[in-house]
């Protein structure tokens, strides 16, 4: 796992549009963290990284919001799935050719693919906070080599 | 004299199973809606599959009762009318195979409504839409401001740039631990305060009508924490009116600025969070300053109704637009105009 403080907003931005540049379609990242971490804001600099121009807003509504940009890109929001059985059709969405960030990934563990990148993202003050970044599988454990060493 | 035009309107987009018929657009002649709120508050939220499923449970029966309530038959209806997108697939997807069926048996012209064009044109069911307008969009999952230069042209000169109001107030709620759904309940904190929190406004650029409501749900958050870390506790009632002026604040400056710059002849407001009092209140007043006339629907029709899609979907029949029965649930469905 690696870890790294983040004392603004635009150095968080930073980070996410740094993992964007290395993310090719079907990766999926999961965002977990409090209600107010930074996991839309965090998804905002990482979708434009990938070419997205449309406003990328919260997915928390309708669940999932699709773009296209450099690559097609699927931003999730699954915190209303807790404790629900629902198929939005994982494999598609998950294998196919879109680039994924799913926010409250825990609600859908089952769901996810055995390879993806995991950050959690933690409070620390009111601008700071803390990325904890766990790779799962050969080639996200060098894209975070390559990011945070 | 000319006949009278029955529509049928289907809306299940999101918790609320509902069917309406409407005469000639402006007229409700029936509209039956039922809640999921009772079921889904168990959850804190909408749970998307439970909501599908009770959908399936209503649906034929609102539909049969919208029938019964306004004494027709469908061979009296000009056409079926069914919330197409946004909202979650799996929901819509019943009110759209309900539609599709409904066309089909009875030989009618299949319409696909947008839900928020439906939220506008629940204001033509209380008044004449007078044109050009400026409507303000205020839902669970919209926040949005569009100016129609006439019946089915939708310009979209600002939106959220993250989370939608009604979002906002959920979180806002979430964090006080007030139970589903939360908005209202922020409204009534709010109202009953006589003190606030002085939170932040997010204006964005001077010319910009879009919208910012994730840093003040931020503020709320690190105000929360900051005061339980001195192992204080916060005083729900002010914290709500801090968080509804801040909210109301933003909303109304823009709609008033963008109602001057472009000249309107009336202003209106839709979606769930229109119900909101502090909100009316505050449109009201400043629209009532400039001069331009204000509307917003009874509360029955900000929350989700079908008589609002029938409405919107009669200009549409008129318009000549039909859908086919391949139509699909678009839960990221863009609000598109039908006339320019």
């Amino acid at each position: 796992m690696w870890e790294k403080e983040i004392e603004t907003v635009e150095e968080m931005e930073k980070l996410a549009a740094q993992i964007g540049g290395y993310l090719r379609p079907p990766d999926v990242l999961t965002l977990e963290g409090d209600l107010g971490a930074g996991k839309t804001t965090f998804t905002k600099a990482l979708a434009k990284a990938i070419g997205i121009t449309r406003t990328v807003s919260s997915p928390t509504f309708t669940i999932i919001k699709q773009y296209e940009g450099d690559f097609p890109f699927n931003h999730l929001d699954v915190y209303r799935l807790a404790n629900s059985e629902e198929d939005l059709g994982w494999d598609e969405l998950f294998y196919g050719d879109a680039i994924s960030v799913v926010e409250w990934a825990q609600f859908i563990h089952e769901e996810l693919p055995e390879h993806r990148l995991e950050l959690v993202i933690h409070h620390t003050g009111p601008d700071s906070r803390r990325v904890e970044c766990t790779p799962k599988g050969e080639r996200f454990t060098r894209i975070c080599e390559e990011i945070f060493t | 004299m000319d006949k009278n035009h029955y529509i049928l309107g289907i809306e299940t987009s999101c918790d609320e199973t509902a069917a309406s018929i409407v005469k000639n657009g402006t007229e409700i002649i029936s509209s039956i809606v039922s809640s999921q709120i009772q079921q889904q508050k168990q959850f804190g939220g909408v749970v998307p599959e439970i909501a599908s499923r009770l959908h399936v449970e209503q649906i034929t029966l609102v539909i049969q009762e919208a029938l019964n309530e306004a004494k027709l038959v469908p061979s009296d209806l000009e056409a079926v009318t069914v919330t197409e997108g946004p909202g979650l697939v799996g929901a819509l997807l019943i009110g759209i195979n309900a539609a599709k069926a409904f066309a089909f048996a009875n030989q009618l012209p299949l319409i696909g409504v947008h839900h928020i064009a439906g939220h506008v044109y629940a204001n033509q069911l209380i008044h004449e839409m007078e044109f050009p307008l400026l409507a303000l969009i205020v839902s669970g999952g919209h926040t949005e401001l569009v100016v129609m230069k006439s019946h089915g042209s939708f310009e979209l000169i600002g939106e959220t740039r993250d989370d939608a109001a009604g979002e906002a107030y959920d979180k806002v709620a979430r964090v006080l631990g007030l139970p589903y759904p939360g908005g209202p309940q922020v409204d009534q904190l709010a109202l009953a305060s006589d003190e606030s929190i002085d939170f932040p406004r997010a204006w964005l650029e001077k010319d910009s009508y879009d919208f910012s409501f994730s840093g003040l749900k931020s503020s709320v958050i690190n105000y929360k924490h900051n005061i339980e870390q001195k192992g204080g506790k916060i005083n729900h009632n002010h914290v709500a009116a801090g968080f509804q002026q801040s909210v109301v604040d933003v909303l109304t400056v823009k709609t008033v600025k963008a109602a001057k710059e472009y000249d309107v002849k009336q202003v209106i407001a839709a979606g769930g969070v229109a119900a909101n009092q502090g909100l009316r209140k505050s449109l009201t007043t400043a629209l009532e300053k400039e001069g331009i006339p204000f509307y917003v629907p009874p509360i029955s029709l900000c929350t989700d109704n079908a008589a609002m899609i029938a409405a919107a979907g009669y200009e549409m029949w008129k318009s000549g637009v039909r859908s086919d029965l391949s139509m699909n649930g678009r839960p990221g469905m863009p609000l598109k105009s039908w006339n320019y």
